[in-house]
């Protein structure tokens, strides 16, 4: 039987706030456990939560990129379970009215072709704490430090149709929230976590399968891999006779495999119910007028630009607009060179190569775009071949100055003096009699060997269109 | 509408509430009772009044994102029953 696989995505992204999003707690990474966990954050009795007005800003900011409607008003709800990480018995969440309504991204699949991806909603909520269980004997460790962190968690439409759909679709909310600067998406630090709903179904058929979840996947590999592993699983489920249960399971990376966290039965029933610690949460259009408005320029408009405005290929772009900081750097090359594809063959290439070498982010590139943007004007104005430009790049990259000062301080301005490459090339005439005459009687291909010579002795300097004609006006003889 | 006892175990198992066998009866009769007030008053007609989610008339209160609470940890610990390396120690649970 043909199989059809349907997937959709909860992301939580932490949001980028200095403290938490309902106590005046710090929320820096790292800290000594239970040092950034107020009396709010514990669950005290007594405390009263108040909301962080930038959760809210970064809430809103994320619906706008997004194309959504942001709720004027919406409501702060209790998620009722327990777990020791979760001090206070509850969660709070949105439930009946989130801030973000439905909106929409635009994924681009293999083939070229674009698929619109519906996201039901977005919602606030509190982050819970971490547990240790492997430290202690019979005792399980808890650190508070990340309760009450404020999450966006964003909620896809089932219109996912592959593994490689869903993470096209994750790494474009993840180029969102890093563009809009509401979140540092850092996966290793837990910043943006993903769960996974599968479930497969006939091809042909209109109603969904029973789905299983797949929580807290933390990278786009293992993203990938989790649900290919689970359509397989329920594949090989239904076609043995057996039926999918609807359940949570979690990814295993080193077995590469899912497995069923065995929870219980009413471990799903939450209970709900509108905070009363918290009034209904009122945005109006001047608070959504300053929430958006130095919202920047998105990664879909940016890269149709950067097709339109500088001449790039589809590829390019794409690969030039990945993050804010790369699009701005090549942005900034390509204006101050004045040599757009120059600049876009230089950051793709030689740039992306070394900053992957050194595993360094763009903001750490010991070669600045003014820096590369002075390379290319050498290569423009002939000071420099192509060729020795790499070598000019490697000097700036290891510190040796700017490009002129590589240049001069390794000698590798190119030779345009035509005297000095015409007695270069006399000498080599002279010194290759043989080839000489191989040349004059028609065999056209020994040129390459006089080009070579030439190169060799200026090292690499003579400029090569000097040389080409130079050479075959003496060949000629 | 009747709640019977299974439906009070349950209630009470989700909320970790212990509740002794001879009770149950009657605690299945008061939240009986709640629940009759309620469809009471679910029966009144409310069309074209907007659901409140608070009983204040009034829109949540905004805080500026500034850190203002310091580290009380030792504070905060004095009360917990057991604590290891600056970490709550809880029985181990494993899921």
């Amino acid at each position: 039987m043909q199989w059809e696989t349907v997937i959709g995505l909860e992301i939580h992204t932490q949001l980028a706030t200095q403290s938490k999003i309902f106590s005046g707690a710090p929320t820096a990474f790292g800290a000594d456990p239970n040092t950034q966990a107020c009396a709010i954050d514990l669950g005290l009795p007594g405390v009263l939560p108040v909301l962080n007005v930038q959760a809210v800003r970064f809430a809103v900011r994320f619906g706008k990129a997004i194309e959504a409607e942001i709720a004027p008003r919406s409501i702060f709800a209790r998620k009722n379970y327990f777990y020791p990480d979760l001090p206070k018995g509850y969660q709070i969440s949105q439930y009946e009215l989130p801030v973000v309504g439905k909106g929409q991204v635009e994924i681009v699949l293999d083939e070229g072709t674009v698929k619109t991806i519906g996201v039901t909603r977005a919602h606030l909520e509190e982050d819970a704490g971490k547990s240790l269980h492997e430290d202690f004997q019979g005792f399980t460790g808890i650190d508070l430090n990340r309760a009450g962190t404020p999450l966006l968690e964003i909620v896809s439409e089932p219109d996912m149709r592959s593994p490689q759909e869903a993470v096209a679709y994750a790494k474009k909310i993840h180029q969102i929230v890093r563009y809009i600067g509401i979140s540092d998406g850092n996966m290793q630090e837990g910043s943006f976590r993903m769960d996974a709903n599968v479930s497969v179904r006939p091809v042909g058929q209109a109603e969904f399968g029973t789905r299983a979840e797949i929580k807290n996947v933390n990278s786009f590999r293992f993203l990938e891999k989790a649900i290919q592993f689970e359509v397989e699983r329920q594949i090989d489920l239904i076609e043995g006779g057996g039926t999918v249960v609807q359940e949570t399971r979690l990814y295993d990376a080193a077995k590469d495999e899912t497995r069923s966290m065995r929870t219980k039965e009413e471990a799903n029933d939450y209970r709900y119910f509108p905070d009363p610690d918290l009034l209904p949460l009122e945005i109006d259009a001047d608070f959504l007028a300053e929430a958006v408005a130095d919202l920047p320029e998105l990664p879909d408009a940016k890269r149709a630009r950067f097709q339109a405005d500088y001449g790039l290929s589809e590829y390019d772009a794409d690969l030039l607009t990945a993050s804010r900081e790369l699009a701005d750097y090549f942005e900034s090359v390509a204006k101050d060179s004045g040599e757009p594809k120059l600049a876009a063959n230089w950051v793709s290439g030689e740039l992306m190569a070394a900053l992957n070498k050194a595993e360094c982010e763009i903001g750490e590139s010991p070669v600045s775009a003014a820096m590369l943007a002075g390379l290319i004007a050498r290569i423009k104005d002939g000071t420099i071949s192509g060729k020795l430009a790499k070598q000019v790049f490697e000097g700036m990259w290891n510190g040796g100055g700017d490009a002129d000062r590589v240049i001069e301080s390794q000698g590798l301005k190119q030779i345009t003096d035509t005297g000095a490459i015409e007695s270069m090339i006399d000498a080599i005439v002279a010194a290759n009699p043989a080839q000489v005459e191989q040349y004059r009687s028609g065999k056209d291909k020994i040129f390459g060997f006089f080009v070579g010579q030439v190169m060799k002795q200026s090292g690499g300097k003579a400029n090569p269109g000097q040389v080409n004609e130079i050479l075959r006006r003496k060949l000629q003889g | 509408m009747a709640l019977d006892r299974s439906d009070i175990e349950k209630i009470a198992h989700l909320a970790r509430l212990a509740i002794a066998p001879e009770q149950t009866e009657r605690y299945a009769a008061d939240l009986s009772n709640i629940l009759d007030l309620v469809a009471q008053m679910d029966a009144v007609d409310t069309s074209g009044v907007e659901p409140m989610a608070h009983p204040l008339h009034m829109a949540q209160r905004l805080r500026p994102d500034q850190p203002t609470e310091p580290n009380q940890r030792e504070h905060f610990q004095s009360i917990a029953p057991l604590t290891d390396s600056g970490l709550y120690l809880v029985p181990k649970v494993i899921e």
